[in-house]
């Protein structure tokens, strides 16, 4: 079988590719770092990868509000091949930044059909701070190809100021979550209901990533290129030597779904 | 044609911005004020008709699921707002939410001219005849912001044009000192007399007047900032003898003969480039070598809080992008030095910011610029102390990783110069100048030109094209535009060969600025590279793809001239040799001598009180809320983070990171400072902040044999005597203590103007020198954290216990300073770090913990609160061998000590490493997390208190102070 390739594209102020390129070819990946600029002159390039990567970062500088510029430029001129992309089978993995684009996008589906307007979105943390911290995450691999199977949790950290999933009105996240779609959910330690800082940012259902119908599109706001050694976690220097971190997991669970 | 769009939260979305600063505001006592509505406001200017302008805030600038937005044509627009205030950026501030506007409105097919954003705030429950007051005391800065009360236009204005005068020439010859001096003043060049008078006599000589870009040329490098002329000038030391030096005696170059010496006569093989590129280099792995430079921002900081700490940042990321040929920035470490939170309102001086302004400004400005580069902010230290109120000041560090055939850089006549990066405008003039002078009552309206706001994304942009083009061979030699600003960068790189410059061609922000201006603007994010011209297209193609501003401003040359072009006319024409060696060179007095001795008192306190209130102090309590707004995790080699233990709630002595991902050789970050040992002697001060930053680095796993320090000296005006004898004591137990270590400086910061001036009263900050220290981590695998481990093991205490409590964090509770301090043992303290280092390395410790502020009894309740794990103690033989009083034994902070949790499997090689020297088994863990302190095992506690007391004393007051939240935490 052809080695998986995947394709992590930049921007200005992007700042996860490197980790997350390392991420991906650990697990197997081939993989490219592209400046969107090389993209948007020859869109094509697209369907030699079977995954595209929306890295982390501060797209054009997130003044507006976070990921809106980058995702406008890709609605405009790269949407209609992304469409095709994803038709053809491909793959797209936004993290943090990267899912704030993708959520702003509509890739994502989540426009109500008969209005086509967005019903969900990426909004302001509830503390409106930006907070670097570690989260535990349910997963729902029932819809998601990507998401990892025969593994219940990951501990992963969470880095963003405006992470908190807001639906347009109270029935849009449950309905989101009774359809699978919400891949990874925030949760206690101990088993508790997850509120802050378990619940890092507020988040409608305590959900920190979703996919799209298809699920092959998906978006989450934690970092698993940030969890990916022995080393990684906060509290390593109190446990036996892990073998490795929860992030280097799940890479290769995505790895896996491009097989 | 001009819209403006107004974008607020949808009423049934929740406004957390609004939320936020009702909070900050109640806290700071408008307690009439019932809630806050924000709505950001843009203006758009370009060929846009309605349907376009809809398109834009439809799909652009609001976010359809949480806000709603009206349109505008701004022409016709009113603006009433009863109830709000707005905030708008003044005219030539940088927005940094314009770049990113014009690219997506481009992309939508409706490019624009410019775009502006602004915020407006409706306060209810404020009377309207308070808003400007309330929204200047915490919504704006008049410095850089405008206020407008109950309603929301734009105001719109231009920067002034200013007519181009061509060649001005300034006739000094027959100018009377007074005459010289007013010029000086008049035109904030910051130069002396003395330096004036040299000027005058060259040009005399040279039989001409010198030109205004001349002048302002020698101003800018001849600036203390640029120059550093206190450190770099002969001192003639009155005082006790120290160092070896003895009272009259005089040292003929401060910094050669002190710091530079110690480095010199160490002559450590790793230490790669020092001291005469942007960042010290030291050797690390492989082909990778570690840059360190820590800058000081401190001036723009007191003024702009949150712009003059993220330029602080964005400054020392471009010293690190400008050593060698170009290194990767991996690490960013801050450090700010405040007055209390709680200080009371009539302490606060005229035209001085409050502390907690000050702090939530800083810290922001942190954030945001380190943040958006993608570079982790993994270490730092926030000091209180009343008298920062005037003067806060604000250490910027970055670390970078470079590689060993990258490190040489020349400059070839022929090459071009050239400039990359952001645009010029007026922002920042005479930066260099300003920070060398004193602040005063009105230093906020005089100097908004001294005021910049970064742009984080253009930086970035430029780190990714240099270390491309850097690969790719494309330049010969690189520095960034720091203070002076192109004036600077150029003059430095052609101080050897020659530069001719054509000042209209560089790009500018708007129209109107004079050649001059261009010359010595200090605006940000901009790099000057010296480029061989065959890689020229190479280079601006590079740049290009990734749309970044790059233009050939002149070349190189032989000459050994500094020639100025405006549009084909010489406006300057300087030798290099007067340039960078004609400034006057004199002996300034220095003396010292021992503060007056304080009358003893008889302190009365308990031990459990005393603890608590020490870990609720702000110079000791948790910083968690900082912290966590920074990312500390990106580049994913995060190791040893800044908070630990078992839910993230414990302090960590140092940052640890792998940078290269898959590599187990790591890089340790700490830093030391304790200015409150500088008043009562900065010698030893200097080697207390040594020993600090060293013993950090040994308790997370740093080679003590493989590290390097920095020097950041933060004094006050050193023209006075008693400033400059201080700088000289500190100074000298630098050198000493770098010796005893067998440590080198390998770069260096002094910013020594830190006074404050309200009518006749002086404010001067307290001799603050930063010492930050990096090291590389032979296997991160046996890096430490100080939180506890096991629930059976044993606890040591590492290290000598004196009974001085000069200077202490206890003292200073009673409001008192003390007399005698406890002093570094330059015998003992290297060998003790050697042996724990060694101890760490093999894996045979549990936990490593340094004791500073607070001594052992709060290491110890650090450690306790950290790990849910308890700690019962001893003290016993430290009272008896020691002959210490409790107090002394609870709370000294004699240096060179650790607490270390030991494995009973351990104990005994541990036991042998330290035969010899002072290592007392002073008690053991337990399950019941609390913390016991005894004097004997028969007597009642001196301290028995829970794990939780101590940590909601620990955790709850700063952020209580920055937010009124209480945070907690939990580990995934």
């Amino acid at each position: 079988m052809a080695e998986p390739r995947v394709l992590v594209l930049r921007a200005a102020g992007t700042n996860c590719e490197a980790e997350t390129s390392f991420a991906f070819e650990q697990a197997g990946a081939k993989t490219q770092v592209l400046h969107v600029n090389r993209l948007l002159e020859r869109p094509a390039v697209l369907h030699e990868y079977g995954l595209v990567v929306l890295p982390g970062g501060f797209s054009y500088g997130d003044d507006i509000s976070a990921g809106k510029v980058w995702a406008t430029e890709i609605q405009d001129a790269l949407g209609d091949h992304f469409r095709r992309f994803i038709g053809r089978g491909g793959l797209i993995l936004g993290i943090c930044n990267g899912f704030q684009v993708l959520i702003k996008t509509g890739l994502l589906g989540l426009e109500d059909p008969a209005t086509k307007a967005p019903t969900a979105t990426l909004h302001w943390n509830d503390s409106h701070r930006y907070e670097d911290r570690w989260v535990r995450l349910q997963i729902d691999p029932a819809l998601c190809v990507m998401a990892p199977r025969d593994k219940a949790h990951l501990s992963v950290p969470v880095a963003h100021g405006e992470g908190k999933i807001l639906g347009r009105d109270p029935s849009v996240v449950p309905r989101l979550i009774a359809s699978h779609r919400a891949v990874f959910r925030y949760v206690r330690w101990d088993g508790g209901p997850a509120t802050y800082p378990a619940n890092p940012n507020g988040s409608e259902g305590h959900v920190a990533g979703l996919c799209d119908p298809t699920g092959q599109v998906l978006g989450l706001m934690p970092h698993p290129e940030r969890a990916l050694f022995p080393w990684s976690h906060p509290a390593w220097t109190r446990e036996n030597r892990r073998f490795e971190g929860d992030g280097a997991y799940f890479f290769r669970a995505v790895v896996a779904a491009m097989r | 044609m001009r819209w403006q769009i107004v974008v607020a939260p949808r009423p049934e979305v929740p406004d957390s911005h609004g939320a936020v600063l009702r909070k900050k505001l109640l806290g700071l006592g408008q307690t009439g004020l019932a809630s806050v509505r924000t709505a950001r406001l843009y203006l758009l200017d370009g060929d846009l008709d309605h349907a376009a302008a809809t398109v834009l805030a439809s799909r652009l600038l609001s976010d359809p699921v949480a806000e709603s937005f009206s349109i505008h044509a701004w022409d016709q627009y009113r603006g009433d707002a009863p109830g709000s205030v707005s905030v708008f950026k003044k005219v030539g501030v940088m927005d940094p939410a314009e770049a990113g506007i014009l690219r997506g409105a481009t992309s939508l097919g409706h490019p624009l001219l410019a775009a502006k954003t602004a915020t407006r705030y409706e306060l209810v429950g404020i009377p309207a005849a308070l808003l400007h007051r309330v929204a200047e005391a915490s919504l704006a800065n008049p410095a850089i912001e405008e206020i407008q009360v109950g309603n929301d236009r734009f105001p719109v204005k231009s920067p002034s044009v200013r007519k181009q005068v061509g060649r001005k020439e300034l006739p000094l010859a027959r100018l009377s000192d007074a005459e010289l001096e007013a010029i000086s003043k008049t035109r904030g060049l910051s130069l002396t007399l003395l330096e004036m008078k040299a000027i005058q006599a060259h040009f005399a000589k040279l039989g001409r007047p010198p030109t205004e870009i001349e002048l302002e040329t020698l101003a800018q490098t001849w600036s203390e900032h640029c120059k550093h002329k206190t450190f770099t000038s002969a001192v003639r030391y009155h005082g006790p003898t120290v160092g070896g030096v003895e009272d009259g005696q005089v040292i003929p170059n401060l910094l050669k003969s002190t710091i530079k010496a110690a480095t010199e006569a160490l002559a450590k093989p790793f230490c790669l480039s020092v001291f005469h590129d942007n960042a010290g280099v030291i050797a690390w792995e492989g082909n990778q070598a570690l840059c360190f430079k820590v800058e000081t921002h401190n001036h723009p900081s007191a003024i702009e809080p949150y712009g003059g700490a993220g330029t602080g940042v964005g400054g020392v990321i471009r010293d690190i992008l400008g050593t060698g040929l170009g290194a990767r920035p991996i690490a960013n470490t801050d450090v700010f030095c405040v007055a209390p939170p709680d200080l009371p309102a009539e302490s606060i001086p005229r035209g001085a910011l409050p502390p907690l302004r000050v702090l939530r400004g800083v810290v922001s400005g942190v954030r945001d610029y380190g943040n958006q580069m993608g570079i982790p902010t993994v270490n730092g230290a926030v000091v209180f102390d009343p008298r920062y109120v005037g003067n806060p000041l604000v250490y910027c560090g970055t670390v970078g990783l470079l590689p060993t055939d990258k490190i040489d850089k020349t400059v070839k006549p022929g090459d071009l110069i050239v400039a990359l990066g952001g645009r010029t405008g007026r922002d920042g003039i005479h930066g260099a100048t300003f920070s060398s002078a004193e602040l005063h009552e009105t230093s906020e309206a005089d100097d908004a030109g001294a005021v910049q706001i970064g742009n984080a994304i253009t930086e970035k942009k430029v780190l990714d094209i240099v270390l491309k083009a850097r690969d790719q061979g494309l330049f010969r030699a690189i520095t960034d535009c720091g203070a002076g600003g192109f004036s600077s960068a150029v003059g430095e790189m052609g101080a050897e060969c020659g530069a001719r410059v054509h000042l209209e061609r560089a790009p500018l922000k708007y129209d109107g600025l004079t050649a001059t201006e261009i010359w010595i603007s200090e605006s940000q994010e901009r790099m000057v590279m010296a480029v061989p011209p065959a890689q020229w297209p190479a280079l601006e193609k590079l740049a290009a793809s990734e749309d970044v501003l790059a233009c050939v401003l002149g070349e190189f040359t032989d000459t050994r001239r500094l020639e100025l072009y405006f549009q084909g006319e010489l406006l300057g024409d300087l030798g290099v040799e007067f340039l960078h060696e004609g400034v006057p060179r004199f002996i300034r007095d220095a003396s010292w001598s021992a503060p007056a001795r304080e009358a003893e008192a008889k302190l009365v306190a308990d031990p459990e009180a005393t603890l608590i209130r020490l870990l609720a102090s702000p110079n000791i309590a948790s910083k968690e809320w900082i912290v966590r707004q920074y990312d500390h995790e990106v580049q994913a080699g995060s190791v040893i983070k800044p908070l630990v233990g078992s839910r993230g709630q414990g302090p960590s002595d140092g940052a640890v990171l792998a940078p290269v991902l898959g590599s187990t050789v790591g890089v340790a970050i700490t830093n030391g400072i304790n200015p409150w040992l500088g008043d009562l002697d900065p010698y030893w001060m200097a080697f207390a902040a040594i020993d600090e930053a060293l013993r950090n680095l040994v308790a997370v796993g740093g080679d003590p044999d493989h590290c390097a320090i920095l020097d950041n000296f933060s004094w006050g005006n050193c023209a006075k005597p008693d400033r400059l004898g201080a700088l000289v004591r500190a100074s000298l137990g630098c050198r000493d203590a770098a010796l005893a270590y067998g440590t080198p400086f390998i770069s260096g910061k002094d910013s020594l103007n830190n006074e404050y001036k309200v009518g006749d009263t002086t404010i001067v900050i307290p001799p603050s020198l930063l010492i930050s220290a990096i090291a590389r981590v032979p296997d991160v695998r046996r890096a430490l954290t100080m939180d506890l481990k096991s629930k059976h093991s044993r606890i040591y205490l590492v290290g000598h216990s004196t009974s001085e409590l000069g200077g202490s964090s206890f003292l200073r509770l009673f409001g008192r300073r003390g007399n005698e301090f406890p002093k570094v043992s330059r015998e003992l303290a290297p060998r003790l770090h050697r042996t724990l280092h060694q101890l760490v390395r093999g894996g045979h410790l549990l936990t490593c913990h340094d004791l500073s502020d607070g001594g052992l009894a709060v290491a110890a309740a650090e450690m306790v609160l950290a790990s849910d794990i308890g700690m019962t103690v001893n003290l016993g033989p430290l009272l008896e061998r020691g002959h210490l009083s409790p107090d002394a034994a609870l709370f000294a902070e004699s240096p060179t000590r650790w607490l270390i949790e030991v494995a009973e499997s351990e104990a005994a090689r541990v036991e042998a490493a330290f035969r010899g020297l002072p290592c007392l088994h002073l008690g053991s863990t337990q399950a019941e997390a609390r913390l016991r302190i005894l004097t004997s095992d028969q007597s009642a506690p001196l301290i028995d208190l829970e794990a939780t007391t101590l940590e909601v004393a620990f955790r709850e007051p700063l952020a209580r102070h920055l937010e009124g939240l209480v945070t907690e935490s939990t580990h995934g």
